[in-house]
């Protein structure tokens, strides 16, 4: 089995959950990757300080993809605060695989957009 | 098979990284647009420099100063001369966005203003680009773009449309698109820009490398391009320009070495080529640069054009073997340089490039330094596998079975 592209991984990223609009919403980000053009977008919509729901929308490849559709299903439900203390061991353990340095901004990339909608802060470093 | 395609160099020897990698997949290097490898004459060039020749240079009297001098100066006859360019007019560089810098600023801000317009094309590199932004938007003149149609090309009555406002100072363009491969008709180009009284500027960064360039027959006002992309070092680029426009410019950088004398209150310009080259110059590099020209010259550049032509068109029949793949570009290998962009369906081009790179083939992937030329062509990214006088036909066959492989992976 290939350790980078995982059958779970291409799954996520040939069908990727939480992908689309969500309108109404109540907060939005979009971020690109500079490396590659990437460009990944999401809107969040809040209850009681929580994600009720979100959706990503844009282009990658397979590691951005298949992180934001993994990221999508644990973010559900998660308050902003907590959104706000998530950093890059989360979702790189999220993924569970080898993360190369040239490809940590891929696997980043949906974090660095939801953390942007939610804490307003994109100097993320990724 | 097109029988030009059977004559290709065998060179690969002379490239001591090429035997790199025992255990390792053997390296199959598609990615000589970016930068090229070195041959050992060139290493070697550039090591005994520092080794036996090492001074500062134009400055010193003794013995050894005078070897660092000839060789750096001696370094700068020979590439002129490779190029087809005055020697007094081809100045010395970091690299070609220097260059195209040099000109924007030391051109640009003398003889473009208000009212006038600043015109490139849709198929620039970032560096062909950005300093025409930035010296626009400071001197409020317009920066116009030239359209690039289906086939990738520029059309030549679109450029007498732009020139015939009256207004264009300037037009800056690729002799080869980074992107699309796609060769312009320089000569031409540059003829009807000087026609209409406007300056030519040719970023031939992707045309030394691969095929004869002749500056002077060109017609070109200024010529820019990099060492590293020609078999050279990196840190060392070249200006080509016309000599009455260089002596007519201000200096780009100031300091050591590009003056004439200095008062307390203020300094005359050194004569050409110094006038633009402040502070110790690279000097190495330059001398490693020559021994690059040297090696490219003695091959023969119309062989080395005839090699990678043949390996260009050997590709694009390969490729149009893979299901899914799309060739960016002109169709033919007669209109394009050595390299060939593509997008393959279901699979995005950085995972097409990290499973390549895995078997020792590689290929840049992304936006290569040309965001509106890939928002024109309507995808985000491509994957780009473009050549030097070292690839072979098992280079392109490695290529192949692993983007036939890169499809398995991804269940297509």
């Amino acid at each position: 089995m290939d350790d980078l592209y995982r059958d779970y991984i291409l799954e996520h990223y040939k069908r990727p959950r939480n992908f689309g609009e969500l309108d109404p919403h109540d907060l939005e980000g979009l971020e690109h990757n500079p490396l590659c053009g990437d460009e990944l977008g999401v809107h969040i919509r809040v209850k009681d300080d929580r994600i009720e729901d979100l959706r990503f929308h844009g282009h990658g490849c397979a590691i951005s993809q298949a992180a934001a559709s993994i990221a999508s299903e644990e973010l559900k439900g998660m308050s902003l605060s907590e959104v706000g203390e998530l950093d890059a061991d989360w979702m790189i353990g999220l993924l569970g695989i080898p993360v190369s340095a040239t490809r940590r901004k891929c696997a980043l990339l949906n974090l660095k957009v939801v953390r942007g909608a939610v804490t307003g802060d994109h100097d993320w470093p990724v | 098979m097109p029988p030009v395609a059977e004559r290709t160099l065998e060179l690969r020897a002379d490239f001591p990284i090429l035997e790199r990698g025992a255990g390792a997949p053997p390296l199959v290097y598609l990615d000589s647009g970016a930068t090229s490898q070195k041959p050992r004459v060139v290493i070697e060039a550039q090591a005994e420099h520092l080794r036996s020749h090492n001074a500062n240079v134009h400055r010193g009297v003794y013995p050894l100063a005078q070897e660092a001098d000839e060789a750096f100066e001696g370094a700068r006859r020979r590439i002129a001369a490779f190029a087809g360019a005055e020697q007094r007019a081809t100045i010395f560089t970091k690299n070609a966005t220097e260059a195209i810098n040099l000109v924007a600023y030391a051109w640009g801000r003398a003889n473009v203003g208000e009212g006038d317009a600043v015109l490139i094309t849709q198929m620039e590199h970032h560096a062909n680009i950005v300093p025409w932004q930035v010296l626009c938007s400071e001197r409020g003149a317009e920066l116009r773009y030239l359209e690039v149609d289906q086939r990738g090309e520029l059309s030549p009555a679109a450029l007498d449309a732009e020139l015939a406002r009256g207004d264009v100072r300037l037009v800056a363009f690729a002799h080869v698109s980074n992107v699309l491969g796609t060769i312009n008709p320089v000569a031409e180009m540059a003829a009807r820009i000087r026609a209409a009284g406007a300056v030519s500027l040719i970023d031939g960064a992707q045309a030394v490398p691969q095929m004869p360039v002749d500056v002077e027959q060109i017609g070109a006002d200024f010529y820019t391009w990099t060492g590293h992309k020609a078999l050279g070092p990196t840190g060392i680029g070249v200006l080509h320009g016309r000599a009455e426009l260089l002596e007519e410019m201000p200096p780009f950088l100031t300091g050591g070495d590009m003056i004439a004398s200095v008062e307390l209150d203020g300094a005359t310009w050194n004569e050409l080529p110094w006038k633009f080259e402040a502070g110790t110059p690279a000097v190495a590099e330059a001398v490693g640069l020559a021994a690059a020209v040297d090696y490219l010259a003695a091959i023969g550049m119309e062989r080395v054009r005839e090699h990678e032509l043949g390996l260009t068109e050997y590709m694009l029949e390969a490729l149009a073997g893979v299901p899914g793949l799309r060739v960016v570009g002109p169709p033919e290998a007669s209109g394009r340089g050595a390299l060939v962009s593509f997008t393959l369906e279901g699979l995005h081009p950085h995972d097409v490039a990290e499973i390549l790179g895995r078997e020792g083939v590689c290929v840049r992937a992304g936006h290569h330094c040309a965001q509106p030329l890939m928002r024109c062509l309507g995808v985000g990214a491509t994957a780009r596998a473009s050549l030097g006088v070292y690839n072979d036909r098992a280079d392109i066959d490695a290529l192949v079975r692993a983007l036939h492989h890169s499809r398995k992976i991804f269940g297509l």
